[in-house]
């Protein structure tokens, strides 16, 4: 079976590509990359005119719920919203209820996934027993059953002897350990950032030190232990100035962020509404241009979404109440491409955050167009305007701090290992 | 007489005009609560209903008082934190409480954030009567009403706040009112009891009481929690009354005209010692009296135009 990806504007930094060119897929593979209007043995012809054609978006940092919270999202329908969203791979952190810290749940998760049939979805396990912090869980099995990476993210590791010794354990394995930085001596009792605008609402505030602080540490271990750490959605200008630091010296460390803490500030957080409530909560405008700088120059590495849904049990409620979390699997690909529009970005360097440099901490295929790379791809229209709209979701989540918003750029189709998937 | 707001969520976004009606009413109503038969028919056939989430004394009083000398029907509901422990969320209780037509709702709750959050789900006019560490818009009303009866203006004033800036809901309030008023406003505590950015709405920080008040025309000392003392904001309350509790020989640096305001329940020798409590500058006690007829005023204006269709 051969497709051939025609008329598209082609966008691969692993080739140095950004023009005109059609893309040949045969079977589950990158076939060849073709110089427009060169003929082609193929079955099936994708029309990608005036499309950007790029290596299938990886989101390195998503909460698909399943096992346990099947009323918030399943496997099938966060897979489905990863296709709708122009997302062709997830990484599925491991704090379901049940925890996928043990190979019995990697194994159910990759069983719902393959039934699922849409996106690629990569478990990540637990690095210590029930996220508890206390001991490691066995993460050799983990791997053994096909967790990509390791992370207890929602709780950080605040023991800094477990994290030298998980940094130090990993290494063995071959993957990266995902940390999610907080301190939570500081930020306990907090609900969003401590500003001036957590003073006029009364809102309990969490500073950006009790991120800081834990990147440093992070850093700090990392460095002793030439483990590969990876910082999960970074938010403010501190973690930022840290992060590039360590590796002007040389620290063996990625980072990543997310779309609402380069859009969006704590202002947003004024009338109290939960769709603006996330761990880490939203931050100043000094810290939203800082995470931009480091996009652009290269101290993040990837931008993920932390798609995190919740029903309206856990929303509905008063603002110190409500759950952590947003969705955000149907909406990275615009909120992202608008750094590319407003000149932040080129298109390189946006497909290097959204696909290249998470397949490459996470250590899994994609992420290129490469004759001989899987043909995982995404074809996308740039321009395309609309509006965002909560309830036509194919998430289960509704909590979107973006509902009504006019977004440009939209996913027209996603190819994973080279079959074109419908969400 | 006519508000801009329609409810009273906070006072960020209220006006001069909107303050001076309110007061300004609330004078021509005061003294109906020094009659012998203290009761007006102005609300008759209202439905006003106290929704205490949290434990309110004076407060949810004088609110009541205020209801039922406009002859409103009354109503006090406080289901405290037990109807969250029960299942029912806070929206499910208010839509239920909106589903039998009050004309208007007053709200207690221990979380910021909660009238606005109701305020977006009822139309029914809403007065917050304290959110968490938000904001008690009534008792700044209040503070404001007492201090310009007794001053004759509030423009041009020195007011100092000393104490829990940090948690004080009546503080930020009174940050706002009085600086919308024209008056200066000081917060006094230690630097782990004054919440970032606080400058940013109208406040001047000083960390040094007996400097703040030596040009003060109104000094108001805050509840310091009790339970607060072993937390690592302060070490004592030993030491916070020492630095920061108002006493006679502080107050001998102070103005003699300078008024002594607190907003309730005080700590007796903790943030202001008797005989100051007790003192000929203190206003204490005229507050609470006050702050009936400043929540007549607001039910009165708020339910206002309805009350007229009634007729």
């Amino acid at each position: 079976m051969k497709t051939l990806i025609k008329g598209g504007r082609v966008i691969d930094p692993s080739q140095g590509i950004s023009d005109q060119r059609d893309v040949l897929i045969e079977d589950e593979r990158i076939k060849a990359i073709l110089e427009p209007g060169s003929s082609a043995d193929h079955d099936e012809v994708f029309d990608a005119s005036g499309k950007w054609v790029v290596p299938g978006l990886i989101d390195m940092h998503v909460h698909l719920r399943e096992p346990g919270e099947e009323y918030k999202e399943t496997i099938a329908s966060g897979s489905s919203a990863a296709v709708a969203g122009g997302v062709s791979a997830v990484a599925c952190m491991a704090n379901t209820r049940t925890v996928n810290d043990n190979a019995s749940v990697t194994d159910y998760i990759r069983d719902r996934a393959r039934a699922a049939d849409k996106a690629r979805i990569y478990p990540v396990g637990a690095v210590t027993r029930g996220l508890a912090g206390e001991e490691l869980a066995e993460m050799g099995e983990l791997v053994g059953a096909g967790c990509v990476a390791l992370s207890d993210d929602g709780h950080p590791i605040t023991s800094d002897l477990i994290m030298r010794h998980a940094l130090e354990y990993c290494l063995g394995l071959g993957v990266p350990l995902l940390s999610h930085p907080e301190q939570t001596s500081l930020s306990e009792g907090g609900c969003m950032n401590e500003s001036h605008v957590s003073t006029e609402l009364g809102l309990a505030g969490v500073p950006g030190a009790a991120e800081e602080v834990m990147v440093a540490r992070d850093v700090l271990m990392a460095e002793l232990t030439g483990g590969r750490l990876h910082l999960q959605h970074l938010s403010t200008e501190g973690s930022v100035r840290i992060v590039r630091r360590a590796k002007e010296r040389g620290v063996r460390v990625t980072a990543e962020t997310c779309p609402h803490y380069f859009t969006l500030t704590d202002e947003a957080v004024r009338g109290y509404d939960s769709r603006f409530k996330m761990n880490p909560p939203l931050r100043s405008e000094e810290d939203r241009l800082a995470i931009i700088a480091g996009l652009a120059d290269g101290t993040i590495d990837a931008v993920a979404s932390d798609h995190a849904p919740h029903s309206s049990v856990e929303k509905d409620v008063e603002f110190a109440m409500a759950a952590n979390g947003i969705v955000g699997l149907e909406t990275i690909l615009p909120l992202s491409l608008s750094l590319v529009r407003e000149g932040h970005l080129s298109p390189s360097r946006w497909v290097e955050l959204v696909s290249a440099a998470p397949a490459e901490i996470l250590g899994v295929e994609g992420g290129s167009l490469a004759p001989g790379q899987i043909a995982d791809v995404t074809v996308l229209d740039p321009e395309e305007e609309w509006i965002v709209e909560a309830s036509k979701f194919y998430s289960k989540g509704r909590y979107t701090p973006f509902q009504g918003w006019k977004v440009k750029g939209k996913a027209k189709a996603v190819f994973v290992g080279g079959a074109l998937k419908t969400p | 007489m006519e508000l801009k707001i329609r409810n009273l969520l906070d006072l960020t976004d209220v006006s001069q005009g909107d303050i001076t009606a309110i007061l300004d009413t609330a004078d021509s109503l005061k003294e109906i609560n020094k009659r012998r038969i203290k009761k007006v028919p102005t609300l008759k056939g209202l439905t006003h209903v106290n929704l205490f989430f949290e434990p309110s004394t004076r407060t949810r009083m004088s609110f009541e008082l205020a209801g039922k000398r406009l002859s409103a029907d009354t109503i006090n509901f406080s289901p405290g934190a037990s109807s969250l422990t029960k299942g029912e969320t806070l929206l499910d209780t208010v839509r239920n409480i909106q589903a039998m037509s009050p004309d208007i709702l007053v709200i207690r709750h221990r979380m910021a954030g909660a009238p606005h959050m109701i305020a977006r789900a009822v139309p029914t006019p809403i007065i917050n009567a304290g959110d968490g560490a938000h904001a008690h818009p009534t008792q700044a009303l209040l503070d404001m009403f007492s201090v310009r009866e007794k001053l004759g203006r509030l423009d041009g004033l020195k007011v100092v706040i000393v104490g829990d800036i940090t948690n004080s809901r009546v503080a930020r309030s009174n940050v706002q009112g009085f600086t919308t008023m024209g008056s200066r406003v000081t917060v006094c505590g230690p630097p782990t009891l004054i919440p970032k950015g606080i400058e940013r709405m109208g406040a001047s920080v000083s960390y040094d009481l007996d400097e703040a008040i030596k040009d003060a025309d109104v000094i108001m000392t805050l509840r310091i929690q009790l339970e607060r003392g072993s937390g690592s904001r302060f070490p004592s309350l030993r030491e916070y009354s020492i630095r920061y509790g108002l006493n006679s020989a502080r107050l001998e640096r102070a103005k003699n005209e300078a008024l002594i305001m607190h907003p309730g329940p005080v700590n007796r020798g903790v943030e202001i010692s008797p005989e100051v409590a007790d003192g000929p500058r203190s206003i204490i006690l005229e507050q609470v009296e006050n702050g009936v007829a400043v929540r007549m005023a607001l039910l009165f204006l708020l339910c206002g135009g309805k009350h007229e269709d009634a007729n």
